[in-house]
Formats: C-alpha cells, structure tokens, sequence
C-alpha cells in the first residue's frame, strides 16, 4: 500500500517537472531588453534627423531664390526664424497663446470624449438607435468641420463656445465609432466564455465589452483629438475674440502685418504641440496593444 | 435527405438500445439528455444538428465523444452549458455548475495569468482575500504559480489552455465540458495535459464530457467513448473501458481501443458517401 503510494507521488513528481521543462523550452529564453542609453538613443535620432531635413530645406527654399525678386524681403532663413521664435518665446505673447489654445483644445476635447462615449454606448447597446444613428455619425465624419463654422457664427456669435462646437462635432462621430466597432468586435469566444462563468449585464461590460474594445476605443480617441486639433486652428482664425491672443489670432495677425517669420514661428508651435499630443496617443496606443500581445516588440 | 435520415437511423437507435443495457448504470447521473433534438432554421432549408439523442454520463464519469464532423457535438455541448436551447427533449444537470473549455483557450488578453482565473471567482461575488487565495491554490494544481503575473500571449499553447483549465475549475463546476480543448497542441504538451486532466478530474470528481475528434485520445482518456452519427448527430456505439490502472496513450489496450472506434467512425462515414460514387475508388 504504502510502495503504491510512494509510486504514485514519483510519478506525479515526474509529470510535474516535465511539465515544468516543457514549459521552459516554449517559452525559451527571454531577451534582454538592452541598455537604457542604446535604446533612447534609437528613439532620438530619426526625430533629429527629420529637424535637421526640415531646416535643410527651409535653407534650400531661402537660397534657392524660387519666390522671386517681389516677395525676397520678406523670406528669411532658419537662422533668422530660430531667432524671431527665440524672442517671440521670450518676450511676446506666444506664451499667453499658447496658453489659451491649449486650454481650449483641452476643454473642447474633452467634451467630446464624453459626448463621443455617451453616444456611442448608446447605440451600442441599443439596436433601433444603431440601425437609425449609425450612418448619420459616419456621414458627421464625412463633413469638413471648416463648413460647421457659419452655422456655429451664427448660433453663438463670435465666440469660444462656436469653436467648442465644432470642435466637438468634429471629434465626437470618430470617439462614438471607435466605441461602438470596439463593442461589435468583441470575439464571441470571449462573450460564451464570460457568460458560462456567470458574467452578465453590467458585470458583462464592466469585465469584458469595455476592455475588450479598448483597443478601438483608444484609436477613435487618437483620430478624435486629429479632427479636434484642425477645428480649433480654423476656429481660431475664422472666430477672432477681441482681447483673447491665441495661436490663431497671433497667425492672423502676422498675415495682416505681411510677417512671414513670425507666421513660420507661429506655425512651428502648432507643429510642436501637434507632434507631442500625436506621441502620446501613439504611446498609450502601443501600451494597450502591447499588454495584449497585439504589437511584437520588434514592430 | 431528412426523408432518407429517419429510416437509416431507425437501426443505429436500436444498437444504442442494446448498449444503454451495459452502460455504466451504477452511478448517479449528473447530466440526463433525453431525445434531445436541435433544427436550426425552418423549413426545407433546416438542419438537423442533434436528432433524437439520448445520453447519460454518471457523475464523476469520463465520457468521451467522438464523431466526423457534423456530428453536433459542439451544439450538444453549448445545449448542456445552457448557452443554447433545444428544439424538443430535455438536458437535466441536476442544478450541477457546468463550465465550458474550448479549442481556444479564450482567456481575456488584457487580463495577467491570475487575474483571468480571480474573474472567474469575482463573476461568482467571491471575496478579494479568497480569490487570491484560492487563484493561487488553482495555479498550484495547473502547475502555473510561477507566471501568475505573465499576460496570455506570453505563454505557450498549453500553458494557455492550462490557465483555462484553472479558470473551469475556478468556477466549481461538478460538471467540465470540453470541446476539443487540447486539439490545436502538439502530441508531446498533449500526452502531459492528458495526465494532468486525468489525476484533476480524479481528485475533484469531476464529471467530464470531453468532445475530440482524436480516437486516440478518447481511447486514453475516457471511462466511456461514445461514437456519434453525423447530420444529424446521435449515439450510435458506446465503449466501456474497465478501469485498470493508469493508461498510456501508446499502450496495446488504447490502440486496440482506439482502431474499433474507428473502424466503427468509417463505417459512419461510408453511409453519407454521395449516390452514384460508390466502386469509383475500386475503379480507378
């Protein structure tokens, strides 16, 4: 009895470890992440390269004398933009813009994230509201915000509020749709296997429809602030407020003061401040693919 | 088809007759179905998934069902899990919990090793000290304590259908339903999974009705193997397997097992060859 026993442990001290060396050989041996320094500096250098293109050619298009005898005292070269950025960032009042672009773009943004997410768990979960409202969010998408902007003139006069709106209208469709995809593509497999454990109703979105669509969620939000940020810029110029210096009004004004450094100036900031939200969305994006096993390290 | 289906089968029920007798009636049944039939969609168009079948598996058997395909076997799974309904007839579990393990893994990919099992324990309002507790024990039993915190894709194949397997008997079912689940592994992590299935379904009791189209696998695992027709699907054989010790996959009596199950599948087989094409392999 006791010889059985004893046989019976070895054996299942035998079944252990080979599943234990199995285990190992599959999953082989993990890489080495490599060091800090190598990898920032792979991260760095195509981003100097492209500055360093982008003012090659600014320098190319100065020398080149492509525009012509009339418009000649009114281009400069990078060294001269550099320095009109310089002062501007010191001592005019890009600053205060900045400030107040930024602020909009933020609050505008961020109503249409929960206008957008309203919708569409709405006509997610409701089929009537979805078979009805799905092709008019699509055909809202369709729409160049710049043609909201009368319509918005005229409902709330030249103010922040008419900016708001577009900028929502424009954002919102591709939050709702990036929801709304997210909830449809939700793998059935997953769906039986959460309902055979027990999971429903609200458990079943909270546990397994919202963060199974997250994926497309993060996306329509990434696509959601692309249309945000190109609605506020022709907001901006379109909707002057009196007293309220923004990264519009300041581009406007150097059209009107004919300041083709100052308007490069300006337009490297909007550039700068496009670049560092898109890397961000791309980073968020990358971290939710990645815990998934969606994005291989090498991609 | 459908006209032609009822006459043939009228002979396979009688041979499902004369083995119910040998069956193994000793234990309590754990999950009944009785006639049970699923059409799906109406009219001339209808299929017949499941016609008819009647099935018993006694609790704490091993039940093995084997059949080409559309023989019904996912749907007669879906119907005891209760995720689907059945046209006629009725499936009793007795209240019995089932769980469900399918060919994919299907664990949640935003969710680490531990915390795709905990959900299945949170799903059933299981306090947080007790889900940790008792995740780590379940983790212990697959032989997985060590990548508690690894997310899905960062493991193997059987290493994932091992953490579903902890996920199924997270949900303290008396009942596991199995729908190929080591199907898509290789013959080496499979012959271990059948060990480890084997001494957790002995350990905790488990009544396992276990879907494959491997023979073999079905030879070495089951206390029964039962052969199914296809379209529509029923039982048309049952194969006892004495309990004699433990089994190898590669031993005489599972191979021996294994080609009368097949011989038996074949002939199935042979009766759904299309008119007109009978001799033309002999021909040619």
């Amino acid at each position: 009895m006791t010889v059985g026993t004893s046989k019976r442990a070895a054996g299942l001290d035998a079944g252990a470890s080979a599943i234990a060396g199995l285990d190992s050989l599959e999953l082989g041996q993990a890489r080495s992440p490599g060091r800090l320094a190598r990898r920032s500096w792979g991260a760095v250098w195509p981003k100097l390269l492209a500055v360093a293109i982008v003012l090659a050619a600014w320098e190319l298009f100065y020398l080149s004398n492509f525009h012509g005898d009339t418009a000649d005292h009114l281009i400069t070269g990078p060294a001269a933009g550099i320095a009109n950025l310089w002062d501007q960032l010191t001592a005019g009042q890009l600053w205060q813009a900045i400030g107040t672009t930024v602020q909009t773009a933020v609050t505008g943004y961020l109503l249409a994230v929960v206008i957008g997410s309203v919708i569409g768990a709405l006509v997610s979960r409701i089929p009537p509201l979805r078979a009805a409202t799905g092709s008019i969010i699509s055909g809202l998408q369709t729409m160049p915000s710049i043609a909201w902007f009368p319509f918005a003139i005229i409902l709330f006069g030249e103010s922040q509020s008419a900016i708001l709106f577009v900028m929502v209208l424009g954002a919102a469709p591709s939050i709702a749709n990036g929801l709304i995809s997210g909830v449809d593509y939700t793998p059935p497999l997953l769906l039986r296997a959460g309902r055979t454990m027990g999971l429903s109703g609200v458990a079943l979105y909270r546990y397994l429809i919202l963060p199974a669509s997250l994926p497309a969620y993060v996306a329509g939000m990434k696509q959601g602030w692309a249309f945000a940020w190109r609605s506020l810029m022709a907001g901006e110029l379109l909707v002057l407020i009196i007293g309220h210096p923004s990264l519009g009004v300041l581009l406007d004004t150097a059209q009107n003061d004919q300041d083709l450094t100052s308007a490069i100036s300006i337009m490297i900031v909007i550039l700068a401040i496009g670049i560092v939200v898109d890397m961000i969305f791309s980073k968020a994006d990358a971290q939710v693919r990645r815990r998934r096993g969606l994005l291989t390290d090498a991609a | 088809m459908a006209g032609t289906a009822n006459g043939s089968l009228s002979a396979d029920q009688a041979v499902h007759a004369v083995r119910a007798v040998t069956g193994p009636q000793d234990r309590a049944a754990a999950v009944t179905l009785a006639e049970v039939s699923k059409v799906y969609g109406r009219g001339p168009g209808a299929v017949h998934a499941v016609d008819r079948l009647s099935l018993t598996v006694g609790t704490g058997e091993f039940v093995c069902l084997v059949g080409a395909s559309g023989c019904g076997k996912s749907t007669l799974l879906s119907m005891v899990a209760g995720l689907d309904l059945p046209t006629a007839g009725t499936v009793d579990t007795g209240g019995r919990r089932v769980a469900i393990m399918f060919q994919e893994p299907a664990l949640f990919p935003w969710l680490t090793v531990q915390k795709n099992v905990e959900l299945a324990l949170r799903a059933r309002k299981v306090a947080a000290a007790e889900r940790r507790s008792r995740t780590a024990g379940l983790l212990g039993a697959v032989h997985l304590a060590d990548f508690a915190a690894k997310r899905p894709h960062e493991l193997s194949g059987g290493m994932r259908q091992r953490v579903a397997l902890a996920r199924a008997l997270a949900q303290d079912a008396d009942v596991l339903l199995m729908d190929e689940p080591f199907g898509a592994l290789d013959a080496m992590t499979r012959d271990l999974l059948h060990d480890e299935l084997e001494r957790i379904a002995a350990e905790r009791g488990l009544t396992v009705l276990f879907v494959t189209h491997n023979v073999r696998e079905a030879a070495r695992l089951g206390d029964r193997v039962v052969v199914l027709s296809s379209r529509p699907g029923r039982v048309i054989e049952e194969y006892l397997v004495p309990r004699t010790g433990p089994r190898r996959i590669d031993s005489v009596a599972v191979a021996e097992l294994a080609s009368k199950v097949t011989d038996r599948l074949r002939a199935e087989m042979r009766r759904h060859e299309p008119p007109g094409q009978s001799g033309r392999g002999a021909a040619s």
